[in-house]
């Protein structure tokens, strides 16, 4: 489990089932297959009330689809990025009913997309059961242009909307599901010191 | 008793200035000589005369040219306004408080006539004559929070409880201490709280939080915070420091006194009635080192606070590059004699 003292982090508490749902709608990243396999096992009855969506980013190659799909879920997603899974999700908060359980697994960025979706969609944060699977990249918004950056694993780095070199800060939005990131040398303008890669 | 308003700017060309009874009036935080986080809340209850306590709600001489800056910053940037849609009753709940106390208290000023839900709301120095139905947000120009808070000094968080805990979900912040209000929005108060260094360790937060989730409507509570500002700039949000953080290194030991801005922000907090919400007001006033030290106390014991303060704290207040250079300034006002106990001047 993923240990820290950034106050505004989430605690990512790991997958657990909830027996009492009629649907489980489990949302997976990457590494994040594993997760949702030891979770539900080999209970078939809770596969067949659940609906995935699984997009595998950097793993791939280890082809968890597979696996995934083996277990024969009620309906299965597989999609080719994070974006088009987010799309899909969308569109099953906007019709879910009473009684569906939502879980989120992957990279922290990924989690963060769908707890935010869910909160835009009505749902209790505390509510929605979570677990950090792969490397530590993060999320950043640049907190001047307000632009997103997936996967950054140095700071500083560099905005890729306006091309402030950011320090990327320990303080972590859940609205936004981002880091901050903040001008390193407004104070010394020029005077960047070498990205350090200390997210991965 | 009328107040003369000033014509002043924020930004630019930074005209702001005290008067001389603003600064007898200024808001000095240091009741000892030195700092140190603390749960310092107290019954915010009617204060001397003619002081930042007299009233719930200040206004003072600032206030025009102050919210003539509110809406150079909101024209900008839109995101310094939010509430999240549950928020509303809450937001009808300020309008509420913040009427009936300037109305009640700067009669020369603004005026409120209530029929029902039919509210009639006069502010002179913006020259503003607007009746509205009350709860019914289709008749003012702006949503409930933001009109009235173009109209009113200070910075202000609604924060609504639940599950033991306060969100921050609607609030306007034009004139903060380097925290962004966007990123912000509903956080609960440990995580917006997250960048503060040492109190959480010491159970400052733990306490505060505590002690706000009882808050009882009619009891209002207030507290002082501080840090320090270079040229009186009010916008010193995160989202602009790209374009104000370089004003931290133009400080010399010519221009310290005049450059060098004591930020003191009066923060009162109270329970509304409709929304069981909690407002949090964050009054800003500003005194540059040359008007504190002609209150020859403020001069002493600002000094010490100064050089004495715990570097995490100058850290996180981003007051390192400038400090040494102040506290330089500050001894040439400190002649080591005792201060008295207490905030106001001898
Ligand atoms: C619900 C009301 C409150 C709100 C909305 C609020 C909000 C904030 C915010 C946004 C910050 C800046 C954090 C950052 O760096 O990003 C802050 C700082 C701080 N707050 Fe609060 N706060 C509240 C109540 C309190 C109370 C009751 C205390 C009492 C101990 C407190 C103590 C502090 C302290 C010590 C700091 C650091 C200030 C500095 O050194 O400049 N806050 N607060």
């Amino acid at each position: 489990m993923l240990v820290s003292d950034i106050k505004s982090r989430p605690v990512y508490k790991g997958l657990t089932v909830d027996d009492a749902a009629r649907r489980h709608l489990v949302a997976a990243e990457g590494e994040g297959a594993l997760a949702v396999l030891e979770a539900f096992g080999d209970a078939p009855e809770a596969w067949s009330r659940m609906t995935l969506l699984y997009t595998p980013g950097g793993s791939a190659p280890a082809n968890h689809a597979e696996a995934l799909q083996a277990r024969a879920p009620d309906a299965f997603h597989l999609h080719p990025t994070r974006q088009t899974l987010m799309t899909r999700l969308r569109a099953l908060l906007d019709t879910a009913t009473m009684g569906t359980r939502l879980y989120a697994t992957g990279v922290e960025g990924f989690i963060g997309q769908v707890v935010a979706a869910g909160i835009e969609h009505g749902v209790d944060h505390f509510s929605i059961r979570t677990e950090h699977r792969g490397s530590l990249a993060r999320r950043v918004q640049c907190v001047h242009c307000k632009g997103f950056m997936d996967d950054v694993t140095v700071s500083p780095v560099t905005c890729a909307h306006c091309g402030v070199p950011l320090l990327v800060r320990d303080h972590y939005s859940r609205r936004l599901a981002a880091f901050q990131g903040v001008s390193i040398d407004a104070e010394c303008p020029g005077d960047v010191p070498a990205a350090e890669e200390i997210f991965k | 008793m009328t107040i003369q308003f000033k014509s002043e700017t924020f930004r630019d060309d930074f005209t702001f200035s005290n008067s001389p009874e603003a600064i007898r009036r200024f808001p000095f935080p240091f009741d000892k000589d030195e700092y140190m986080y603390a749960v310092n809340i107290e019954q915010h209850m009617p204060g001397p005369i003619k002081s930042p306590y007299e009233f719930p709600i200040d206004i003072d001489e600032h206030y025009v040219a102050e919210m003539r800056d509110r809406a150079l910053v909101l024209k900008e940037d839109p995101l310094r306004c939010q509430s999240l849609p549950h928020m509303l009753t809450a937001e009808w709940d300020l309008v509420e408080l913040l009427m009936e106390s300037m109305a009640k208290n700067y009669p020369e000023h603004f005026e409120l006539t209530r029929e029902g839900d039919a509210w009639h709301w006069i502010n002179r120095p913006l020259g503003i004559d607007q009746k509205f139905t009350f709860g019914d947000t289709s008749t003012l120009p702006y949503p409930p929070m933001e009109y009235i808070t173009r109209q009113c000094q200070g910075d202000f968080c609604l924060c609504d409880q639940r599950n033991d805990d306060l969100w921050m979900d609607a609030g306007i912040v034009t004139t903060q201490a380097d925290w962004s209000l966007d990123f912000d929005v509903g956080m609960s108060f440990k995580e917006w709280h997250g960048p503060v260094p040492l109190a959480h360790d010491i159970g400052v937060f733990d306490r505060a939080l505590k002690f706000l989730l009882n808050l009882q409507q009619g009891r209002p509570v207030r507290r002082l915070n501080w840090t320090m500002t270079i040229n009186p700039r009010l916008d010193t949000s995160p989202e602009n420091y790209h374009k104000w953080g370089i004003d931290r290194t133009t400080v010399t030991p010519e221009n310290v006194g005049n450059k060098v801005h004591l930020r003191v922000e009066l923060q009162a907090l109270w329970r509304l009635p409709r929304s069981n919400a909690i407002v949090f007001s964050i009054r800003a006033y500003l005194i540059k080192m040359e008007e504190l030290v002609t209150i020859p106390k403020w001069g002493r014991r600002f000094h010490r606070v100064l050089r004495d303060l715990r570097p995490e704290l100058a850290d996180y207040k981003g007051l390192t590059r400038f400090r040494q250079m102040t506290v330089d300034y500050l001894a040439k006002h400190d002649d080591g004699a005792p201060t008295s106990p207490g905030f106001f001047p001898d």
